[in-house]
């Protein structure tokens, strides 16, 4: 004997499928002002040289949305980019190319943090 | 008989080869491909800072490949499908709320993304060429 719940939880319909829908939207709302203000300063900061551009990024007010950017942006990849996975590949390779995705967005934000800590730690 | 009726040209239902494009369609496959390039403009962006922070050499080198020819147009796309996805993401947005869903306002919306989308990588690219002075 098994409850309907029971048959459902699982199955992507018992509260759990929202989970991935909403992250994306959160995700996509920090983008918002991470991504403008990321876009802005780089057309600012046209023509700059290396001296410059390493002060701007030394900054903590700039080191720390450096990083909330890379944390949204990735967080999102990995998300839409599971979907667009999931849509097209119906084979086996479907799981290890979500898996790669998934560890492959981990690395490139945590690699993402290690260079803008470094660049804001340096003397 | 049975290979006969097979060989007759039947109706079929439209698909994507046949179908004339519309705005609504054509804005959702392109939201979608604008979102994998942007994959592509993140594992760049994580290259610069990697750059940057190996020293002023390495810098320099990613700023020659950004200044070539190949580097602008590929920055000029990237800017492009930045400002689409973004406007496109906003106007999901605002469907999750429940508001413009009428076909009507899904048109208008669709055309104002396309606008705003041109006319933001156009501004970003004036701008940034004004900064250079």
């Amino acid at each position: 004997m098994r409850s309907p719940l029971a048959r459902a939880i699982g199955l992507g319909s018992a509260r759990e499928g929202v989970r991935h829908w909403w992250a994306e939207r959160i995700s996509a709302v920090a983008l918002l002002p991470l991504t403008l203000w990321f876009a802005a300063s780089i057309i600012a900061h046209t023509g700059s040289d290396y001296t410059t551009f390493v002060a701007w990024l030394r900054t903590p007010l700039v080191a720390t949305l450096m990083i909330l950017l890379l944390i949204a942006l990735f967080h999102h990849t990995a998300l839409g980019l599971q979907v667009v996975i999931e849509d097209y590949i119906h084979s086996g390779g479907k799981f290890a190319a979500v898996i790669a995705v998934r560890l492959g967005c981990f690395a490139l934000a945590i690699a993402g943090f290690v260079a803008t800590l470094r660049i804001a730690f340096s003397s | 008989m049975s290979i006969h009726t097979a060989k007759r040209s039947r109706p079929l239902s439209p698909n994507v080869q046949i179908y004339r494009p519309q705005l609504t369609s054509v804005l959702s496959i392109l939201n979608r491909i604008t979102g994998v390039a942007l994959s592509g403009a993140a594992v760049a962006l994580v290259i610069w800072l990697l750059m940057a922070a190996a020293g002023p050499q390495a810098y320099d080198v990613v700023q020659g490949a950004v200044a070539s020819w190949i580097g602008q147009v590929m920055l000029f796309g990237t800017t492009f499908a930045f400002f689409l996805h973004l406007c496109g993401g906003i106007r999901h947005l605002v469907w999750d709320t429940v508001h413009g869903l009428e076909l009507r306002s899904i048109y208008i919306s669709g055309w104002v993304v396309v606008a705003a989308s041109i006319a933001l990588t156009l501004a970003a690219w004036v701008i940034s060429f004004l900064m250079k002075g």
